[in-house]
């Protein structure tokens, strides 16, 4: 039930720190005594079966989801109701949706330098400058000009992850990036996270992609209940488990 | 198993398409759909052939005189339009000023024909409208380079309903939006203030509205204190419009999945840069067919200023009526009102489909 001893920074204070955090939605109990603490440049995979909560604890982290008891602090800003820190907070971390959530309205370019102009009052060359690097880096520069619904999954997700990076956040947070994918395309944005995961980005992935988790998580969390059950390196966790619902989780997902 | 040889392409077989395949198809596909096609084609038969008679054969076209109308076997007498056109068109309007409103019109509907271009939407064309709005002000009402002063209890007839509906359509279409975005706000009493205002005016009939502009609302002021009956109008039918469109935009929040709140949330755009770029520009374009159904009734709506006594396009075709000269005329005088109706009407419903289909951006919503 504790969290693993080495897993957790020890002493110093991580980019993000969840302490005694609860939540609820009416009366049922959703998060419970989440205690989180992530350095700069960890990656974190998230796993668990569905309601466990995992996707509810890292839409926390940049307050899409309130909390009611315990302190969250991402980069130095306690996450409160003041709209002012949690603005601050939502600037330096990028999220990536399952429904990627582009906007249909506007073109891949625009969606790409929206925040940058409005957020961060960037001139537009530079904007796009910048979009243009990153969807080079997500190998799509040839769509800027089309609509999300003129992609396909795989390329819409990819722009998702892009349009997130211009904003040139310290987090990254992914919400089960690859679940809404068709099997071929899932690979194409796995490529990408793996390389941003090279760079150093600190990244938080929900997702069930255990090939993906081995490879570049400096850590697995497994949750149950709305709990953190386990957590440790990617090779210790797979090959022993310590409780015995990760065991039947990890038996379950492996087993085929 | 491979096949050997592709297929090549062939014509469809003859009797699906052409115009014979297409009735085929379309009018005669089952004995039931038969009946009604004959049926129909029997009551066109019947109804067109005495109306092109009335309207067109048998018209009475030319001459100023209501006798000739009233002979044996006569159609419609379009003379009594030809008579009294200037009066259904720019009601008590002096006769001989009546090309300032006639000058007004033509701008207006310029206007209108460039606006509908989407390649000069921009700032010169608001600054175009904005300039053009003084100068159709001050055409209507005159007094000054030797133009005589024309109140506006003088207004009338066309430039009076399209003057209503155009200014209370451009006023009310924003309050709408914020009352929807009010409505749907997370601050309770901003919420309860939205909702109430806008049960309450959809409640009660626009007569009712316009009756209290025009006759309670004075009650309230203090004396000496007068606000034309113009524009208490005005006041009236922006209220209303606002309230029906503030449910329409609602409708078009209601159907923008919770992924765009969330993926504008967590780029850190604030609520208004979010609303604004974000939520309304999807939730007013799948708003476009109920918001123009709005616009169209609202448009014909204002013949119920009726009611309080102002001079609108059917209340001048009532008023030529009352001309003992050329009492009974009714089938002309709204036909002839009915067919500008329409015009506009019409002319607005078309538009906005071909706006829809510019602004598809071939996406399946998300």
């Amino acid at each position: 039930m504790s969290a693993h001893p080495q897993a957790t920074a020890t002493g110093k204070t991580g980019i993000i720190q969840m302490l005694g955090v609860h939540k609820w939605y009416g009366e049922f109990h959703v998060l419970r005594d989440i205690q989180l603490s992530v350095d700069q440049g960890e990656k974190i995979v998230i796993c668990g079966p569905s309601g466990s909560g995992k996707s509810t604890m890292i839409r926390c982290i940049n307050a899409l989801e309130e909390y009611q008891r315990g302190q969250i602090i991402v980069d130095g800003v306690p996450l409160t109701n003041n709209l002012k820190n949690i603005d601050a907070v939502r600037r330096e971390v990028g999220m990536v949706f399952q429904q990627f959530n582009l906007f249909p309205h506007l073109t891949v370019l625009e969606n790409l330098t929206l925040a940058p102009l409005w957020v961060r009052k960037t001139p537009r060359r530079e904007a796009e400058e910048t979009a243009m690097y990153y969807l080079e880096r997500v190998k799509i520069p040839d769509q800027a000009r089309k609509y999300p619904g003129q992609l396909s999954g795989g390329q819409q997700q990819r722009v998702a992850i892009a349009r997130s990076l211009c904003m040139r956040p310290k987090i990254m947070l992914f919400d089960e990036p690859t679940s809404a994918l068709d099997p071929e395309m899932i690979k194409e944005v796995l490529d990408v996270m793996i390389e941003l995961a090279d760079e150093g980005m600190t990244m938080l992935c929900v997702t069930h992609e255990m090939g993906f988790a081995r490879t570049v998580a400096n850590r697995v969390i497994f949750m149950d209940a709305g709990q953190i059950v386990e957590q440790n390196e990617p090779e210790e966790f797979f090959n022993n488990p310590q409780s015995e619902r990760t065991k039947l989780f990890l038996s379950q997902i492996l087993s085929h | 198993m491979t096949q050997e040889h592709m297929h090549a392409a062939e014509r469809p077989p003859a009797l699906s398409v052409g115009p014979l395949g297409w009735a085929r198809a379309n009018l005669f596909n089952t004995w039931y759909n038969s009946v009604i096609t004959l049926v129909i084609l029997w009551a066109v038969i019947q109804a067109v052939p005495p109306l092109i008679n009335w309207a067109f054969i048998d018209a009475v076209w030319g001459g100023g005189e209501p006798d000739a109308c009233r002979v044996e076997g006569a159609g419609a007498c379009w003379s009594f339009i030809g008579e009294k056109y200037r009066l259904i068109l720019f009601g008590l309007y002096p006769f001989a000023e009546q090309w300032r409103p006639l000058l007004v019109m033509v701008l207006f509907i310029g206007l209108v024909v460039a606006t509908m271009r989407r390649l000069l939407w921009g700032r010169s064309l608001i600054a175009a409208w904005g300039v053009s709005t003084v100068v159709m002000f001050a055409l209507m009402y005159g007094g000054f380079l030797g133009l005589p002063f024309v109140a506006n209890s003088y207004w009338g007839g066309l430039p009076l309903t399209v003057g209503l509906s155009t200014i209370g359509l451009v006023v009310a279409f924003p309050l709408g939006i914020i009352l929807a975005l009010g409505r749907r706000s997370n601050m309770p009493a901003v919420r309860t203030l939205c909702v109430v205002y806008i049960e309450l005016i959809r409640g009660v009939p626009l007569i009712t509205v316009l009756f209290m502009a025009s006759v309670l609302f004075p009650l309230f002021l203090p004396t000496g204190v007068t606000i034309d009956k113009l524009l208490r109008a005005q006041v009236g039918l922006i209220l209303f419009a606002a309230a029906y469109l503030a449910e329409v935009v609602r409708g078009g929040l209601q159907a923008i999945p919770k992924g765009q709140f969330e993926a504008a949330d967590s780029l850190g755009l604030g609520y208004w840069s979010k609303m604004r770029l974000i939520i309304l520009p999807q939730a007013l374009r799948i708003s476009i067919p109920p918001l123009v159904n709005t616009f169209i009734g609202f448009f014909k709506d204002t013949t119920l200023v009726i009611i309080i006594g102002l001079f609108d396009l059917l209340n001048a075709a009532k008023t030529a009526l009352t001309d003992r000269a050329w009492a009974g005329f009714y089938m002309e005088a709204y036909l002839f009102c009915a067919i500008i109706y329409f015009a506009f009407c019409f002319t607005m419903s078309r538009y906005s489909q071909n706006l829809e289909r510019k602004l598809r951006t071939g996406h399946a919503r998300r």
